[in-house]
């Protein structure tokens, strides 16, 4: 199986029912992208798949073949992303093991909206954070977006 | 005596405090230049400190990150008496040692409510628990110690390390060491001369550890008590950051597994055939339960889905041994029972409860209830381990190096010297990571296919239904008012199943006592309402339901069963719940200043039609936080929270920013036992297995949250837990001004 991860083209070997999540961590060695549940209900998992938010445990190595695959690693090494630093600003994380995920939501929302209203944030923003981030995720998905405006 | 005469006597001129070790105390822990492991280029100036090659102030962290930000709090106490910025700090986790062990949770665990606690015993118990501590090498993240514990160590360790930078460069300029100081990470003469650090690191190897340094006085701070960004944050926002579960070594296979999902049940007979037929599989493991696991099945492969895949595909015949017609509603007839039948053990009593309720013009009784809880860290359950060459490495996320070496030890049958533990970043703990009951499992496994290295990972079905449990609770209050409506009596007894012995029997099972445990009664005997007669006794009722600490640990359940029954007498008193407490509160000013600080942030009572306010008091792990909360109905009856104010009293804010996440964490995670949380038994099984049964708040649900702290130069409290307790019953006392009705069971619940 092929995919583009992160830019670059990847073959594995993988079995054709293994969840996209497993062979991005086991086999690809990309361990930013969390399992939490495997269930697709807490949205640890969450990279974009052709820019949509997806979450990994969901999806077959089958289905995600040829598919453009973006994980945290992904995103903006060089240069943080906005909401990377953002996320920096208002001092998001806690435990941090969730953060990738909603992270890649963020991502996928603003590239949807770039100025989403708290009720698409809380309709977009769906993964669970046990340490209560929440509060702290809202105010930076707003000011990642006032940034991104000002920098137009 | 002698000690405290010598810190009296030690106040030094501008307020330094002085410490010397020549004298006190007699076990230091300030370590010496071998206690932190070699470095190549690196000099090490003690236990806690060591400057790099290139200069870099590498600070030894003996507490776990898991979330609650000690990788960036407590290098802040050895950068503030340094003299280094935090930018040129790194962190590296502590190795295993005496110097690291926790003595506050020890001190802390001491059943003394808070105006005892300058009495005799309570200081003599506290000196003896304190020693104790420095014997048992207990390296636990807990209790919301870890500022508190080491706020003098680890300052005292930044300014010995101080001290030997002025030596070094006083030598190397042939000054006095009065002329030189650090400000910024490098040593200046006052003749302008300047060294950086990585250019002493060759002087600093002759210099020897100081006899006695002077801790900065407070109002000469720089760091301490100002907002400072997080140190680990930077990685957790590109993926870099390391926890238990992205552990990758060289040659390592995967396991999972399957527990007894009956509790107390065994395993009968699994025939491993159809796992081993799926390519990738390696072997089919059984592992005898241990260190308070079930017993299990697991299957290691070159994938954890593939294990996982495997594992489904057993057929596995389990005894459901004794418990198998276990319930909820089981489990609270037999507690009701121990509640009705049993005394129980008094806490503490002030004047005489029962025969001042007999006198009182107005009787207030209620039952309060609470369910068992689970931890739901979102990292699930795993451990990494190797057995190779006679030596057994471990990797694990866990609040218990120091535990968890003395139980893989253990399990393997190695001298705990022979054992090496390396402490990754916790996608979450909240108690639940006090236990390592995985870690045996983890050890067997590697010793199955030694000399691979394993990472064993539970499922979130197996981490929910293997949790330990907050222990259910049921409580009876009884208040008692005068004729004025003045509080008079209030007498308490409450019945669960005690914490500490159950802990003590799995980790250690050759010091297991039954004693009191604290954890069964704190947030219920120890609040500062001065009632002139209280009684506050306890029924400990064991059952087979596995149980553990949980944040804020009894204060999450007695709390809620005192801040509501403090508003029913209220309501009997026809005062208001504000004015009420405050009475109250007459020489407990501290309390009293918290509570009107939250009430006034809040403008308690104006709030819009639909809505109404509700307020809590709790006092816990050394801090006083009281919380208003603003709450309404939705169609269906929903409850809405839409704005905490939360006001905190926690002496020295060691980073305020910390603080205002961690009351934001403990706001959600007491908001989401309040409005959601309940693990049920059926059957003698867990019944919720993954997040839809176990329903966590979400974004969507979290209300603004506000926190205000009260200024203060007192020495910290704890702060990882302190914001859980005060929620639960501010929510349900808004309910009540909101419904008329009051909800004395958690979770929450307005249907009939």
């Amino acid at each position: 199986m092929e995919f583009v991860v992160n830019g670059e083209r990847r073959r594995v070997e993988a079995d054709p029912d293994m969840p996209l999540l497993w062979v991005l961590r086991d086999l690809l060695g990309l361990t930013g992208t969390k399992y939490g549940c495997g269930i697709g209900a807490c949205g640890a998992c969450t990279v974009l798949i052709d820019g949509r938010a997806t979450r990994s445990c969901q999806l077959t190595a089958a289905r995600a073949n040829g598919k453009k695959i973006r994980t945290i690693e992904g995103l903006g090494p060089e240069r943080l992303h906005t909401l990377q630093r953002a996320w920096i600003g208002h001092q998001v994380p806690q435990c941090g093991y969730c953060q990738s995920g909603m992270l890649m939501a963020a991502v996928a929302l603003l590239a949807q909206s770039p100025h989403p209203s708290d009720a698409e944030i809380d309709a977009a923003m769906t993964n669970i954070c046990r340490c209560g981030t929440y509060p702290r995720v809202r105010a930076a998905i707003h000011a990642a977006a006032r940034a991104m405006r000002d920098a137009l | 005596m002698k000690r405290r005469s010598f810190i009296l006597g030690g106040i030094g001129l501008g307020g330094a405090l002085i410490v010397g070790w020549g004298v006190l105390p007699p076990r230091s822990r300030l370590g010496g230049r071998d206690t932190l492991p070699p470095l190549y280029g690196a000099v090490s100036l003690n236990g806690w400190v060591r400057i790099a090659a290139d200069g870099k102030v590498v600070v030894a962290v003996p507490r776990s990150e898991m979330g609650q930000g000690v990788y960036t709090a407590l290098p802040m106490l050895v950068a503030e008496e340094l003299g280094v910025s935090l930018a040129q700090v790194l962190v590296e986790q502590a190795p295993i040692d005496a110097i690291y062990g926790n003595v506050a949770v020890l001190v802390t665990g001491l059943p003394f409510h808070p105006d005892q606690e300058n009495g005799d015993l309570a200081r003599a118990s506290e000196w003896i628990v304190a020693k104790l501590g420095r014997e048992l090498d207990l390296q636990v993240t807990g209790g919301s110690t870890s500022v508190r514990d080491a706020w003098r160590p680890m300052r005292e360790a930044g300014a010995a390390a101080h001290a030997m930078l002025i030596a070094a460069a006083a030598k190397r300029w042939n000054a006095a060491p009065a002329q030189c100081s650090v400000s910024d990470g490098v040593v200046r003469h006052l003749d302008g001369r300047s060294l950086a650090l990585r250019d002493l690191i060759g002087a600093l190897r002759e210099v020897p550890l100081p006899r006695e340094v002077r801790l900065k006085p407070a109002r000469d701070f720089t760091l301490i008590g100002k907002r400072a960004p997080r140190l680990d944050v930077p990685d957790k926002v590109n993926g870099q950051a390391r926890f238990g579960i992205d552990v990758r070594l060289p040659g390592m296979l995967y396991a999972a597994l399957r527990a007894c999902p009956t509790i107390g049940g065994a395993l009968r007979y699994v025939d491993p055939s159809p796992a081993l037929a799926l390519p990738g599989v390696v072997r089919v493991s059984t592992l005898a339960g241990a260190a308070g696991s079930a017993p299990a099945v697991a299957v290691v492969a070159n994938s954890w889905w593939t294990a996982q895949r495997a594992l489904e595909k057993l057929r596995i015949e389990w005894d459901e041994g004794p418990n198998a017609e276990m319930s909820t509603d089981w489990l609270l007839a037999r507690m009701r029972g121990a509640l009705g039948a049993e005394d129980g053990f008094t806490f503490y009593q002030r004047g005489d409860g029962e025969a001042a309720l007999k006198r009182a013009v107005q009787l207030v009784e209620a039952e309060y209830r609470a369910p068992h809880l689970a931890h739901a860290a979102l990292e699930p359950i795993n451990c990494t381990a190797r057995m190779a060459d006679g030596r057994l490495a471990i990797w694990a996320p866990t609040q218990v190096p120091s535990v968890l070496r003395h139980v893989a030890a253990r399990a393997a049958g190695f001298d705990a010297d022979k054992v090496d533990v390396s402490v990754t970043l916790l996608g979450g703990g909240f108690g639940r990571r006090l236990d390592v009951d995985f870690v045996p499992q983890a050890v067997w496994l590697a010793r199955d296919v030694s000399p691979a290295p394993v990472q064993l990972i539970w499922s979130r079905e197996e981490d929910t239904t293997h949790d330990f449990y907050r222990p259910a609770a049921v409580a009876k209050m009884k208040g008692g008012l005068d004729a004025d409506g003045a509080p008079l009596a209030w007498v308490t007894k409450s019945v669960s199943d005690a914490i500490v012995p159950h802990y003590v029997r799995r980790t250690y099972p050759a010091l297991a006592v039954e004693t009191p445990d604290k954890t069964t009664v704190e947030g219920l005997f120890d609040q500062p309402y001065e009632f002139p007669h209280r009684h506050c006794a306890h029924v400990t009722h064991h059952t087979p339901v596995p149980i553990g600490f949980w944040r804020s640990v009894g204060h999450s359940h007695n709390a809620f069963f005192v801040e509501c029954f403090i508003d029913e007498m209220a309501f009997a008193a026809r005062r208001d719940p504000l004015d009420f407490r405050r009475r109250l509160l007459a020489r407990h000013a501290r309390q009293r200043r918290v509570l009107e600080l939250a009430a006034a942030k809040a403008q308690w009572g104006r709030v819009d039609l639909g809505r109404a306010h509700g307020i809590a008091l709790h006092e816990s792990f050394g801090s006083i936080v009281a919380q208003v909360a603003e709450v309404s109905l939705a169609q269906g009856g929903e409850i809405r929270v839409h704005r905490v104010v939360c006001a905190l009293d926690c002496g020295t804010a060691v980073n305020p920013e910390i603080v205002a996440q961690q009351v934001e964490s403990a706001i959600v995670f007491g908001l989401t036992a309040a409005l959601y949380g309940e693990i049920t038994i059926s059957a003698g099984r867990v019944e919720q297995r993954n997040f839809p049964q176990y329903r966590l708040l979400t974004l969507a649900d979290t209300p603004r949250i506000e926190t205000h702290l009260v200024p203060s130069d007192a020495p910290p409290g704890g702060v990882g837990e302190v914001g859980t307790p005060p929620i639960a019953p501010a929510v349900a006392n808004a309910l009540f001004r909101l419904t008329g009705r009051r909800l004395r069971s958690l979770p929450l619940r307005l249907a009939a």
